[in-house]
């Protein structure tokens, strides 16, 4: 069961990244982002991290993606792309070397880690289980607002600055016409 | 897969696999039979408001008129517009339909909560719950599936290559995206106290008027919902995403026929599944009202069965509030509603949580509470004058450059 659950996520998030690439139209590409993101979600929940995977749909499948969908729309990009040009030279030999690197170093650390990385719950301390049906929400709340708090307010301000930066960006007081 | 119902627990059969895809089709059927009857009850109570008498010609009392409206869609011509995206065009009416049907299935929608009873029903010789799933992560689940409702909303007016539909959406969606915010801050005040984000947990927890957490949260928390929920689901006096005067019908101008149908299907499933998302968070789901020891108990019906009686009771208060919504409030102009929903709601909803977290924390480890509220009050107090001053600020800069939006 739970193999046969695998592979269909594992097939969903494949196609849906594979539809992130190939699709020439953006909102396509957006909807296969979507599929992705939905298969990675199920495969939270095979996990037994099924806080994960619903924060996995409500932040990034809710909100990302949909503010994703809203630039394409407003911005009218939501034609197909002519794919000939190059923005900048060299621009797609660089990308296939680093997409061909960071494969080789993905595969190479699931080779080494060998069967250790399909250990349920290895990846925290404490394996999630029990009767306790919310053990999931509070080991996650210990390790964000315990052990790494400093990291999770570093990262909260870093989001504040940025939507203040952009703010003012936007809104700069223009000189008279 | 941790406690989804309990007849899951252990090695499944196909008796337990039977009563699962008994509960599917009782749920199915039920949000079905639930719609068509929201549908006629809005139309009749709307017009009894009106001095009007209603759909009173199909049925007794006009009750079959929805049934004859949907076959007569069924019937109608489908047309796809040259300029759509036929694929995205084909898939949104599902997406905005299939969600409505998926939230139902976290309800509780009956049981006995009573004493050690826990909601758990005995069927067939085997214990289980009167509700299709009880997920670990309940509550979330249901915002995660209302946040991919605005995938429906927002690809159908895309898709249809043409102006008002694209506006419409975009209306549609903003709304929808903006009031996602206030609805889960004060979701989250109910957690807090609920202490669990399982569904049954949180009816389980609502045992007396007095925990009801309607007033256990104070009664801000279940304002803010009713307000940011009507939002979420596009009715009166936020249904901007239609604005007929305005807008053509919204986002679905260029939907006919049976896809029309569908849309028109998921809006009045999704009030009627928020109404139940109301009464369970907030008003003790299927357990009956209780003050103290004395339970409010329907004399002869069994215990399990008496809390679907109480739970549709008090769906049907719910649905009447929207409708009387719709009767009787003005639609808001577009930069009220995202005032109101960033500037008021989000601020609102967010202080009352961090002031709850405040109390219990205090109770937990033993501060004086008097204290703790004298300080968030004082603490939140500040954040509002701030907030209106940079609201203020912000107004003026405004004015003194000519709008640009």
């Amino acid at each position: 069961m739970d193999f046969f659950v695998f592979t269909c996520a594992a097939l969903m998030s494949l196609v849906g990244a594979l539809g992130v690439v190939l699709r020439r139209n953006p909102v396509h590409a957006a909807l296969s982002l979507v599929l992705t993101l939905f298969g990675v979600a199920v495969l939270f929940v095979l996990l037994q991290a099924e806080f994960l995977a619903a924060v996995q749909v409500i932040v990034y499948a809710g909100a990302i993606v949909v503010l994703f969908l809203f630039v394409i729309m407003l911005l009218g990009v939501d034609r197909i792309e002519n794919l000939r040009t190059e923005p900048i030279a060299l621009q797609r030999w660089v990308a296939g070397l680093v997409g061909l690197a960071l494969s080789g170093l993905l595969v190479a650390t699931a080779l080494v880690a060998g069967d250790e990385t399909v250990v349920r719950g290895s990846g925290i301390a404490s394996a999630v289980a029990g009767d306790d049906p919310d053990a999931n929400v509070r080991q996650i709340a210990g390790e964000i607002f315990g052990d790494y708090v400093v990291a999770f307010e570093l990262t909260s301000v870093l989001l504040v600055v940025a939507v203040v930066g952009t703010v003012v960006m936007a809104r700069r007081k223009q000189a008279a016409k | 897969m941790l406690a989804i119902d309990p007849l899951l627990v252990g090695d499944i059969d196909w008796v337990a696999l039977g009563i699962v895809g008994l509960k599917v089709l009782v749920v199915f059927a039920t949000g079905l039979v639930a719609t068509m009857l929201m549908v006629w009850f809005e139309r009749k109570v709307i017009a009894g408001m009106q001095n009007r008498i209603g759909p009173n010609k199909a049925g007794p009392f006009g009750l079959l008129q929805t049934l004859a409206d949907g076959i007569k869609l069924f019937f109608k011509e489908d047309l796809i517009p040259d300029r759509a995206d036929r694929f995205v065009f084909r898939l949104a009416p599902f997406l905005a339909f299939v969600p409505a049907f998926l939230s139902f299935a976290i309800i509780p929608l009956g049981g006995d909560f009573r004493g050690d009873a826990n909601g758990i029903v005995t069927w067939f010789g085997r214990e289980t719950r009167v509700q299709l799933a009880d997920p670990s992560i309940g509550v979330l689940f249901a915002l995660a599936i209302s946040a991919i409702a605005v995938y429906g909303i927002m690809l159908a007016g895309w898709s249809s290559g043409s102006k008002y539909p694209l506006l419409g959406s975009v209306r549609a969606s903003a709304q929808m995206v903006s009031y996602e915010a206030a609805l889960g801050l004060s979701i989250a005040s109910v957690l807090v106290v609920a202490g669990t984000l399982s569904t049954s947990g949180i009816v389980d927890a609502q045992s007396t008027l007095g925990t009801w957490n309607l007033v256990a949260t104070g009664v801000v928390p279940f304002v803010v919902f009713l307000i940011a929920a009507t939002a979420e689901l596009n009715r009166p006096p936020f249904d901007l995403v239609e604005a007929e005067q305005e807008l053509v019908g919204g986002f679905h101008t260029e939907y006919s026929s049976i896809r029309f149908a569908l849309f028109y299907l998921a809006e009045f499933m999704n009030t009627v599944t928020m109404s139940a998302m109301i009464v369970t968070l907030f008003f003790g789901g299927p357990q009956p009202p209780a003050i103290g020891g004395t339970v409010l108990d329907i004399p002869l019906l069994p215990n399990g069965l008496e809390g679907t009686v109480w739970l549709f009771a008090k769906v049907l208060v719910f649905l009447y509030v929207y409708v009387w919504f719709r009767a009787t409030l003005p639609r808001l102009r577009y930069d009220q509603l995202m005032d109101l929903g960033w500037k008021l709601l989000i601020p609102v909803s967010l202080g009352w949580f961090m002031m709850l977290v405040a109390q219990r924390l205090g109770r937990a480890l033993g501060w004086n509470l008097g204290v703790v509220t004298v300080a968030s009050i004082a603490v939140l107090g500040a954040c509002w004058v701030l907030l209106q001053r940079a609201l203020t600020v912000s107004a003026s800069r405004r004015d003194e450059q000519g709008a640009a939006f």
